[in-house]
């Protein structure tokens, strides 16, 4: 029976052929967790007293979110995850080394693995061809200790991206377009999957865009077929042999087929407070509305190429009074690489504040936390209410360089000016 | 188990729930539970009792894994969250961590209603309307692992996962 993209993965790891609807044991390649999950996952592991780790070199602990820590609370949690990570074996990634998915995607995620961590963007993985799905503490605790889990094998919608993007428009602009279509819960329990020759042009930080967002629609996972840019990806990380070639069967059975026309597309926003609350950059709202933060980074445009994007925006030009412009590399080698290539200048020059590479101010507990009636245009991924540390604040959700267009102006902007 | 209702609207997210601001209470959960869905109903946390049931809308629990989100409504002592539709990650967190979430028409039950859930039954029960309003059951897993109060009380009594 032809399989589509998770069917194949799920059966990759069940030991048998599993199709959509059927409950599966399957065994877990890579489980992670982060500093806001992962104490509580430590004393799941300690309650089901199975053992630390069942494969310590493929467990990871992150310390991403609050990086480093503003809190004496969170610090306390931090010394809890060290100690874990000492105790069991497995590898800790500590301050300063970068978000979780960003660090796993340059380091560990290849095509064909399965991966669970106790974070809704693990689905960020997709991007490499890996079956990768966001679970909560106790979950990921047992695939830690026990190297298994079980699932639902999800329906899969099939997305379908044809024609050139317009300079301007970027993998954002396709996420965020096609989760205003379906809708916040436009693919819950269901697996994103996306094919057409717009997708096959995009480079692994552009997919990674777009499977990071997976989860915005409900979606459990958000995949894709590995091709030449993923071997060129992992080539560029030293990790040419972790290639292995996965794709959909001709034939897979789709629950839905969804075509967007690349062409068409214009950069897209978020207003808040729900990701599927979007507007192309033309409409009428998108006037005159003021900035007071720009925030560049987070999982979702966390890679080197999106804060390349923001500096050819950004070049020679400076923030607007009154709009400060924040910045957070995704990961340690994201942050050397753009002191090595001159766009950390580009970002003081243009008035801007750079962070240590981590979540930043993502999920709202330090590193730009916005004040009470301000507004931010961000590159993250959500502006639920008080997702960026106040609930009486209002984030819309962007491109990097629609986020860089709007610092420059003081109000939300179309980058296609720059371009 | 029996309750009031408390009624929220679509797209409780779990920054709603259990917001980020506070992330530096998640060691320290009694204090983090003071907090519970803050940001959607204020009123919420210091008015419910024992029993009262969290009624949703669609797409309840979307957003993080954080599984704070529903252990600080459980730990308000709250019967079940009941909505038209649940998020996946907060759904199967609730069954991982014994928290009944059923789905079920939820614009037939108003604010203060009085609520019974009969879960073996696959009910749940609008006394104040004298309806009944009943839920598809869960796959046999997840009934497993609800009624052996969680996943980590279930993997003790079964050693790994019976799924048939």
């Amino acid at each position: 029976m032809p399989l589509t993209l998770a069917e194949k993965l799920i059966s990759m790891h069940a030991g048998r052929e599993v199709h959509a609807g059927e409950l599966t044991v399957v065994k877990v390649d890579f489980a992670y967790v982060q500093d806001w999950t992962g104490p509580l996952t430590v004393d799941k592991i300690a309650e089901l007293g199975a053992g630390l780790s069942k494969t310590p070199s493929h467990t990871a602990v992150f310390i991403d979110h609050a990086s480093p820590s503003s809190f004496k609370e969170v610090s306390t949690g931090h010394v809890k995850l060290r100690e874990y990570a000492k105790s069991s074996g497995c590898l800790l990634h500590d301050v300063g080394e970068g978000v979780s998915h960003l660090v796993l995607g340059e380091k560990v995620t290849a095509p064909g693995m399965l991966m669970v961590g106790a974070d809704s963007h693990t689905c960020q993985g997709g991007a490499l061809g890996a079956f990768a799905t966001g679970m909560g503490s106790t979950d990921v605790g047992v695939a830690i200790a026990t190297g298994e889990t079980w699932m639902l094998v999800p329906e899969a919608i099939r997305v379908e991206v044809t024609g050139r993007l317009k300079p301007g428009v970027y993998s954002k602009d396709i996420i965020l377009y096609l989760i205003g279509l379906i809708g916040s819960d436009g693919a819950t329990y269901q697996s994103l999957e996306f094919f057409g020759d717009t997708i096959e042009n995009l480079s692994v930080p552009g997919r990674t865009t777009i499977s990071s967002m997976a989860v915005e629609a409900g979606g459990k996972c958000g995949l894709f077929e590995s091709d030449g840019h993923t071997l060129e990806w992992l080539r560029e990380n030293g990790r040419e042999g972790d290639y292995r070639e996965i794709r959909a069967d001709k034939g897979a059975k789709y629950a839905r087929v969804i075509n967007i026309d690349a062409p068409g597309l214009e950069p897209m926003v978020s207003f808040p407070h729900m990701v599927d609350n979007t507007r192309p950059i033309s409409h009428p709202d998108c006037r005159d509305v003021p900035v007071h933060q720009a925030y560049l980074g987070s999982t979702t445009n966390g890679y080197f190429e999106d804060f390349e994007a923001a500096a050819k925006v950004l070049k020679g030009r400076h923030t607007a009074p009154g709009t400060r412009l924040v910045i957070t590399p995704g990961t340690k080698s994201v942050y050397r690489k753009m002191m090595s290539s001159g766009l950390m200048d580009v970002f003081l020059d243009a008035g801007g504040v750079i962070n240590s590479p981590g979540c930043g101010a993502c999920p709202g507990s330090h590193e730009g936390i916005l004040g009470d009636g301000e507004n931010c245009v961000a590159s993250i991924n959500r502006n639920f209410k008080g997702r960026m540390g106040n609930p009486k604040s209002f984030v819309y959700l962007a491109s990097p360089a629609t986020v860089a267009a709007s610092a420059i102006e003081g109000k939300l902007a179309d980058p296609r000016r720059y371009s | 188990m029996s309750g009031k209702a408390w009624k929220f609207g679509d797209n409780i997210s779990t920054d709603l729930i259990a917001a980020g601001r506070y992330a530096h209470l998640r060691t320290n959960l009694p204090e983090l539970a003071k907090h519970v869905l803050e940001d959607a109903r204020d009123e919420f946390r210091t008015g419910v009792k024992e029993g009262d049931f969290v009624v949703g809308g669609r797409n309840f629990g979307l957003g993080s894994s954080r599984e704070h989100a529903p252990t600080i409504i459980k730990m308000a002592g709250t019967s079940c969250v009941a909505a038209k539709s649940f998020a996946r990650i907060f759904f199967r967190n609730c069954i991982n961590i014994g928290l009944p979430a059923v789905r079920v028409d939820t614009d037939r039950i108003d604010d203060g209603d009085e609520l019974e859930l009969d879960l073996a039954a696959g009910v749940l029960r609008d006394k104040t309307k004298g309806i009944e309003l009943s839920f598809p059951p869960m796959p046999k897993v997840m009934t497993d692992i609800l009624n052996a109060g969680g996943l980590v009380p279930y993997l003790k009594k079964n050693k790994g996962f019976k799924l048939a």
